[in-house]
């Protein structure tokens, strides 16, 4: 039997929200699957494209973004510019050959550890499912672009 | 050349249990750019802190990474300990192997080559991190307090007393609150006006608080120390300058029989009133709803009896601006609607009432003058049964929680009941009785010692009327049998809810709450009266289900954080701001659009002439929140976010 494949997740959140709800999901002492790797940030308008493609191409299997309710940002505003720039960026995703479905978007309050350790646990899951994503390795292979800032 | 040090705290067990703590510093030690890694027991503790200064000191470290708790916690304390170790505060970061490693995960050597990803990202960030400088900006002596009940006057009087401007806030014609309503309180049944209206005569003629009465909060902007607010005064119709408060409209307008918001329903008033006769201040409002003039157009027998021609119809809404340092919140609370509970018939029978009536019912300020009348037919109820938990600690109902006060307060009717009629029998259905608090058991001991109080430990699962009576079946769990009791009267212990509009108004301010629509602390135990957001302080209820003692110190805490901030003459604010390089700026302005704060300005480049040669954007560090919402919208790269540089999340990532 070959060993259960373990996806590499990389989680792009904002720290008045969804970081605190991760901070509650840890002294809740709810137990998650461990493929997950938080960057906490300000606010989710903070997150740049980029950083979602620089993930995939440093070996990302893949990708969630999570930030405050609508509404609910500490920031006013900065989430629904998220929500907006994700709704462009996801037909992108797609357009250059990047399966959409390892990139997941979530709300995530402060006061939801629960969601928060089941949202890790179903993304691993689903993640673990799609396999290894590898293209983008072989991408970089074949046109030796330098994988380092 | 990075010299970072790398502090890895095991916390005791808590992440020595899971994370392989050596292992971890043996990895992070060969890191490149890592000149120190060490782990200890506690590096929060005074020891530990002074090796990580040791440390700097020695090693001449350049960043310093703690791998410990989540910065939630203790980034304060690491930054506080660098900077005293001559190390710029912001070259220290936090790597949270606490709250999202250790204590979440099962496996060990997954724990630890997790803990082992997020130290080296946060050591690849620390080595691109900028030194920073706190920015200073200046404080607005005067704080707002929203919310005219107990914990909002304790709070307003604590200020004031202390020498600092109050503005007091109320949505209500008067000041009062919930506690204005009640008629004697526990444990000590002192009447609640008795040493309420005093203190609302107190803040209203403080020299230092201004009353804003009829009055909500519009917009708040800004950020602690200086928050914009307006203030929207609804209009009374009533000129507040002419005003005597002689009352004379009152007996005179002819709409009479409006139910009484003050008494639940159980008394009536007139379109042009006062909640209650202490009302402060003592100036009627006109009910628009029900003012037979505003209904029919004709009438206006109010402002023909006015002798000071305080009345004005076409009195407009009107707007207030206040500059504001900070804010205390003493929103409150409301009481849960108990038709919910169809079984007990609430909303059916009259006699079935809530124990916020019973509470105007026992007042000798109330629609009977204190004497209990049942509202159906005025008459003495002989029996009458308490159910307690009407609500509370129901998950069925979406009230998860103890409403804290409400097994106080039917011990407290049950007594007032035995008091005033003397050959009454009451029964109690409860759950459990909460009577933790100074005298609070005693209390509940006498109630049922003393004033005969029959509790029964169970729940009802039916009201209904039969022959004139309310007939309860209940359960008595510690008999082990069903109870029926032919009751005159029942009174439901209603769950404590959240404001109805309290999410919507959390938003306006900027602060979080809880499922409930509860407002959020910043930390349940060490920081309980904070909110997230700085400068804005929780008093009372707002934050979750209060009784009069608690509510008091809660509101005497937030006065002394308001003075603790008002102390000083220029606060310090993290200098996580946006930058702009004006080189590469288009001036596409798209970042303006972007800013929530309008932080964003247009600047003019000139040259020696005085030329303008070029528009570029310019960042307002006093306005700039830090979101990043900017940095993100800029097309041409120039924007950036001190803390969070683009150099550094790219870092992070590639850490990973």
């Amino acid at each position: 039997m070959s060993e259960t494949f373990e996806p590499k997740i990389i989680a792009f959140v904002c720290t008045y929200c969804t970081y605190a709800g991760a901070d509650l999901a840890g002294t809740s002492r709810l137990k998650y699957a461990p493929n997950v790797r938080i960057i906490r940030l300000p606010c989710t308008g903070r997150i740049s494209p980029m950083f979602i493609l620089k993930a995939l191409q440093k070996g990302a299997d893949g990708v969630l973004i999570s930030g405050c309710h609508p509404g609910d940002c500490h920031f006013t505003h900065g989430n629904y510019h998220a929500r907006r720039r994700w709704m462009v960026f996801r037909a992108l995703l797609d357009f250059i050959g990047i399966p959409p479905e390892r990139v997941k978007y979530s709300w995530i309050s402060a006061a939801e550890g629960v969601k928060f350790a089941e949202f890790i646990n179903s993304v691993t899951e689903d993640i673990r499912t799609l396999g290894p994503f590898e293209q983008y390795s072989q991408l970089i292979e074949q046109t030796q672009a330098p994988a380092s800032l | 050349m990075a010299k970072i040090g790398v502090f890895i705290c095991h916390c005791g067990e808590n992440v020595g249990a899971k994370v392989d703590c050596t292992k971890l510093a043996a990895a992070m030690g060969e890191h490149p750019g890592v000149a120190v890694s060490v782990e200890y027991k506690y590096f929060c503790s005074d020891p530990g802190q002074e090796s990580v200064k040791r440390a700097i000191r020695e090693n001449n470290l350049t960043g310093v990474v703690v791998a410990a708790c989540s910065p939630r916690m203790h980034e304060a304390t690491f930054r506080k300990a660098c900077a005293e170790a001559g190390l710029n505060p912001y070259l220290c970061e936090i790597a949270n192997i606490r709250e999202q490693c250790s204590w979440v995960h099962t496996d060990n050597d997954k724990a630890t080559e997790k803990a082992m990803d997020i130290t080296r990202s946060m050591v690849e960030k620390v080595k691109r991190n900028n030194k920073l400088q706190p920015i200073e900006v200046p404080v607005t002596r005067r704080a707002l307090v929203i919310g005219g009940g107990i914990a909002g006057i304790q709070a307003a009087l604590d200020i004031a007393n202390a020498g600092q401007e109050v503005v007091l806030v109320e949505r209500e014609q008067s000041l009062g609150g919930h506690m204005a309503q009640l008629s004697e309180t526990f444990p000590t049944l002192d009447c609640s006006q008795c040493i309420m209206t005093p203190r609302m005569v107190e803040a209203a003629q403080h020299p230092k608080i201004r009353l804003l009465t009829y009055a909500e909060i519009e917009s708040v902007d800004g950020y602690i120390g200086n928050f914009s607010v307006r203030v929207r005064m609804k209009s009374r119709y009533v000129d507040v300058n002419k005003c005597t408060g002689c009352g004379d409209c009152i007996t005179k307008c002819p709409a009479k029989k409006i139910s009484s918001e003050f008494d639940c329903g159980l008394g009536k008033r007139t379109a042009i009133y006062t909640p209650f006769a202490q009302s402060v201040p003592n100036i009627p409002v006109i009910d628009k709803e029900n003012c037979i003039y505003f209904k029919n157009g004709k009438c206006k027998i109010c402002a023909k009896t006015c002798q000071c021609d305080a009345i004005n119809f076409d009195m407009p809404d009107t707007f207030v601006d206040l500059e504001i340092g900070a804010i205390v919140v003493a929103t409150g609370f409301q009481v849960q609607n108990n038709t919910m509970y169809g079984e007990y018939g609430y909303g059916k029978y009259p006699d079935v009432i809530n124990g916020l009536q019973f509470e105007r019912l026992a007042s000798a300020s109330g629609p009977t003058a204190g004497k209990i009348q049942r509202p159906s037919d005025g008459a003495e109820p002989q029996t009458v049964v308490f159910i307690q938990c009407a609500g509370s600690r129901d998950p069925s109902k979406g009230v998860r929680y103890c409403s804290k006060i409400c097994c106080m307060y039917t011990a407290k009717h049950a007594m007032l009941y035995a008091h005033k009629v003397h050959s009454g029998k009451t029964h109690i259905f409860y759950m459990d009785i909460r009577a933790a608090g100074k005298g609070y058991d005693e209390f509940s001991r006498r109630a049922i010692e003393e004033d005969e109080a029959a509790y029964v430990r169970g729940r009802v699962s039916k009201v209904w009327q039969e022959n004139g009576k309310l007939m309860v079946r209940g359960v008595d769990t510690l008999l082990g049998r069903p109870v029926e009791i032919a009751a005159d009267m029942v009174v439901l212990a209603t769950a404590i809810i959240a404001q109805p509009d309290a999410k919507e108004f959390a938003k306006t301010i900027g602060i979080g709450y809880d499922e409930y629509g509860f407002y959020n602390e910043a930390h349940l135990k060490l920081r309980p009266v904070e909110s997230s957001t700085a400068g804005v302080f929780l008093a009372g209820a707002c934050q979750s289900p209060k009784d009069i003692p608690d509510s008091v110190a809660q509101a005497s805490a937030t006065a002394s954080k308001v003075l603790a901030l008002f102390s000083k003459d220029m606060l310090e604010r993290e200098p996580v701001v946006a930058t702009n390089n004006e080189a590469t700026c288009a001036g596409c302005w798209g970042c303006v659009l972007a800013c929530p704060y309008n932080a964003i300005e247009q600047k003019d480049i000139v040259d020696r002439s005085g030329r303008v040669i070029k528009r570029v954007a310019s960042v307002n560090p006093g306005l700039c929140q830090g979101c990043g919402t900017c940095v993100t919208f800029c097309r041409s790269n120039s924007l950036d976010l001190a803390g969070f540089t683009e150099k550094q999340i790219f870092a992070e990532v590639m850490g990973l």
